[in-house]
């Protein structure tokens, strides 16, 4: 888990020194604050990573010599065939159009919406670990 | 493994699944989104193609009249728009990266499945939606692929088509953001044991930094959309100066998401051409932590320059973009050295995917060598916006997307269908491709040299630009009689099949260790991981002692941990754990 921080950790470490140099420079303030946002974004994931990567024993994929027994068990959840995404799709198109359109789509987008966050709570009732 | 459990009973197998269309529909298997992406992202490609094919049609002669005007504004527009936004980026991260990675990683799917399927339709309806604007009275957007205000302002380009293309534009942003936490997620928490980052394959590294960049630039994006419909509907001025607005604010929004765009277009592909081209050098990859720190260095300096777009605005800092662009020629340049490094002295098989990867090579270094030209702000100025640009982005796009993306389907087209694509027709289409690449994009080097504009549907008989333009055009159409060779051989795969075999190529990763096409959840049985090249140690054990860099004891320390379990191929539980070339760095 520390290389991952750590290539987090660069992302917010590059742009912070950017984010600095730009800013002394030019005193322009759209392009630092999304130098800063990025900056952010390295450091906040990166920092949440290595806190855990210090309490945490090396997992298989961190160790150069785990043995393939070491990965068995559950690895994690994987859904089978679901119609949601799908269905979620058609309605944020919906609503996407109702910008374009009229406020109308968006009252169809939202209840299909609705529908298919139902369905994809009832469906995570079911199914299986691999 | 800290993937939230949201499931408790065991779920059928794929073959118990839906069938048919239905399967398109619902299914969240990684490979079948993968497919999906990929064949709609291809359709984009050739739709794109075809509005290129008009728009050089009519440019073949001054004062042409074969499209309108206007037509020509929204050809050139949507051209852009399908190419940067719907084929090149989606192909790769969402096409090839979303079969390929789990694969690559040992994975049984992506992280999040069902996140993956909305991925995929938000790009498709947002992709439609986007089309879908030339069926509108007023046309198509038409304020070029940038959108740069005031020119998108309700005023000057009113109609439904351009905010059609806003919210695709929005749609598929958010698909590709979920895309990048997927494919992060994935690489993350869903490695192979042993499987250690600098054991990646290099296009799994590069889909991670890609992923990260998507992060970066995507939502920047989203944001400047919405100040752009709120400015269109709701008068809110931000781009406007009549009300106060700041125009060139949007150019700085756009390029924060635009130039990082340019390397999540290309950096999956520089992806693919590494492994392509270690596979058919029989060698490992030269250089591999130079190669993955340098793809880290071109995507955190991509994020930097994105003001190199905006230097004839006189509104931005020169030295300071013009230096960062410099810079970038260093990552890039290292990689090439590391690309010529795997194929010195390689055993080097021209097979199709090969041919393309070299295609690549060339033609992207041109994009490149004509990219530190416009880095220079007094040349900047003498060639902006003029066809000397659009030949230069054209190189780098074109290089990666389709050299770069071709190579890449040629060579995973046999794991993804189990079927083998000709490789005399594909040599055929690289060839036209080739060809009519340099026929298509150098004679506009010399049209922007000349002076002529981009984005200019008719010139003078005067101008002196009538047979660079004629040379370009007669280019583009043996690109098209390359692409059309292309849907040749996918056709013929399938009306005469020739099976693929699981690893045609004899490659080194992991994807290859599984059947062709892989079956449900992906692995029967994974080599066991000891170099960046599992399969190619397991495959060929005289190599391992050749080369390896590692003292002795630690080979025996590595043989130490054969074994067997449900997990081992009951032929091969023998062989596993050999060192490859490289050794573990």
């Amino acid at each position: 888990m520390k290389v991952e921080a750590y290539v987090l950790i660069f992302v917010g470490a590059f742009f912070a020194v950017v984010c600095g140099i730009y800013w002394f420079l030019s005193y322009e303030t759209s392009g630092t604050l999304m130098l800063l946002g990025t900056c952010f974004l390295g450091f906040v994931p990166g920092g949440y990573y290595y806190w855990w990567s210090r309490r945490m024993k090396p997992r298989p994929e961190d160790d150069p010599q785990a043995k393939r027994e070491d990965g068995e068990g559950v690895v994690g959840a994987f859904p089978g065939s679901s119609v949601w995404p799908f269905v979620l799709g058609v309605s944020a198109a919906s609503v996407g159009l109702s910008l374009v359109f009229g406020f109308w789509t968006a009252i169809v987008g939202f209840v299909v919406a609705a529908s298919a966050v139902m369905g994809v709570i009832r469906e995570s009732r079911r199914g299986g670990l691999i | 493994m800290t993937i939230a459990v949201e499931r408790t009973l065991p779920i059928p197998a794929e073959e118990h699944g839906p069938t048919g269309l239905l399967k398109w529909i619902t299914s969240t298997d990684h490979k079948v989104i993968g497919k999906s992406y990929t064949i709609t992202a291809f359709v984009f490609f050739c739709l794109a193609g075809l509005m290129a094919m008009l728009m050089r049609t009519q440019l073949a002669s001054p004062d042409n009249n074969i499209v309108s005007l206007h037509l020509y504004n929204e050809l050139f527009t949507m051209h852009g728009s399908l190419m940067l936004y719907l084929f090149a980026g989606p192909f790769a991260f969402g096409g090839l990266a979303n079969y390929i990675v789990p694969l690559q990683i040992g994975a049984p799917d992506m992280a999040f499945p069902r996140l993956n399927a909305l991925s995929y339709w938000l790009y498709a309806f947002g992709g439609l939606i986007m089309i879908s604007g030339f069926l509108t009275t007023g046309g198509a957007a038409d304020f070029g692929w940038v959108s740069y205000a005031p020119l998108s302002s309700a005023t000057n380009t009113p109609g439904a088509g351009p905010d059609m293309w806003i919210v695709a534009l929005v749609l598929t942003g958010f698909s590709a953001i979920f895309t990048g936490v997927n494919i992060c997620a994935t690489v993350f928490y869903l490695r192979a044991p042993g499987l250690t980052m600098f054991r990646l394959p290099i296009f799994t590294w590069n889909m991670l930094v890609t992923g990260i960049l998507i992060l970066i630039a995507f939502p920047v994006l989203t944001a400047a959309l919405v100040m752009l419909w709120c400015d269109r509907h709701i008068g809110s001025h931000i781009f406007s100066v009549a009300g106060g607005g700041v125009p060139v604010l949007w150019q700085n929004l756009f390029w924060f998401f635009g130039h990082p765009e340019v390397y999540i277009l290309a950096l999956p592909y520089f992806g693919m051409v590494t492994d392509i081209l270690a596979v058919f050098s029989r060698k490992p990859v030269f250089g591999y932590r130079g190669m993955v720190f340098a793809t880290m260095s071109i995507a955190a300096l991509s994020t930097s320059v994105w003001a190199h777009h905006m230097f004839t605005t006189g509104t931005v800092l020169l030295p300071f973009f013009s230096l960062m662009s410099y810079l970038i020629a260093v990552p890039t340049g290292i990689k090439f050295f590391n690309w010529i490094g795997t194929l010195w002295r390689g055993s080097i098989v021209f097979e199709t995917p090969m041919l393309f990867a070299v295609g690549f090579l060339i033609v992207f270094l041109f994009g490149g060598v004509t990219g530190i030209i416009l880095a220079s702000p007094p040349l900047d100025f003498a060639t902006h916006d003029t066809y000397f640009v659009v030949a230069h982005f054209h190189e780098v796009l074109f290089g990666s997307a389709v050299f770069g993306g071709f190579a890449g389907l040629y060579y995973w087209y046999p794991k993804m269908t189990g079927r083998m694509l000709r490789n005399d027709l594909g040599k055929a289409s690289f060839w036209f491709m080739f060809v009519g690449f340099w026929l298509t994009f150098v004679p506009q080097y010399w049209l922007g040299l000349a002076g002529m504009p981009r984005r200019i549907a008719e010139y003078s008989p005067l101008s002196g630009w009538t047979l660079l333009n004629r040379i370009s055009t007669s280019g583009a159409y043996l690109l098209f009689i390359a692409v059309f060779l292309m849907l040749v051989n996918f056709l013929l795969s399938f009306l005469k099949p020739v099976p693929a075999g699981d690893n045609p190529w004899d490659a080194h990763t992991l994807e290859w260790a599984t059947s062709s096409p892989p079956p449900h959840h992906n692995f029967y049985w994974i080599p066991p991981v000891r170099s960046e090249r599992p399969l190619w140690d397991h495959n060929h054990p005289e190599h391992t002692t050749i080369h390896s860099h590692m003292p002795a004891n630690s080979v025996r320390a590595a043989t130490s941990t054969v074994h067997s379990g449900p997990g081992v191929h009951p032929d091969h539980g023998s062989r596993s754990d050999f060192r490859g070339e490289d050794g573990d760095e």
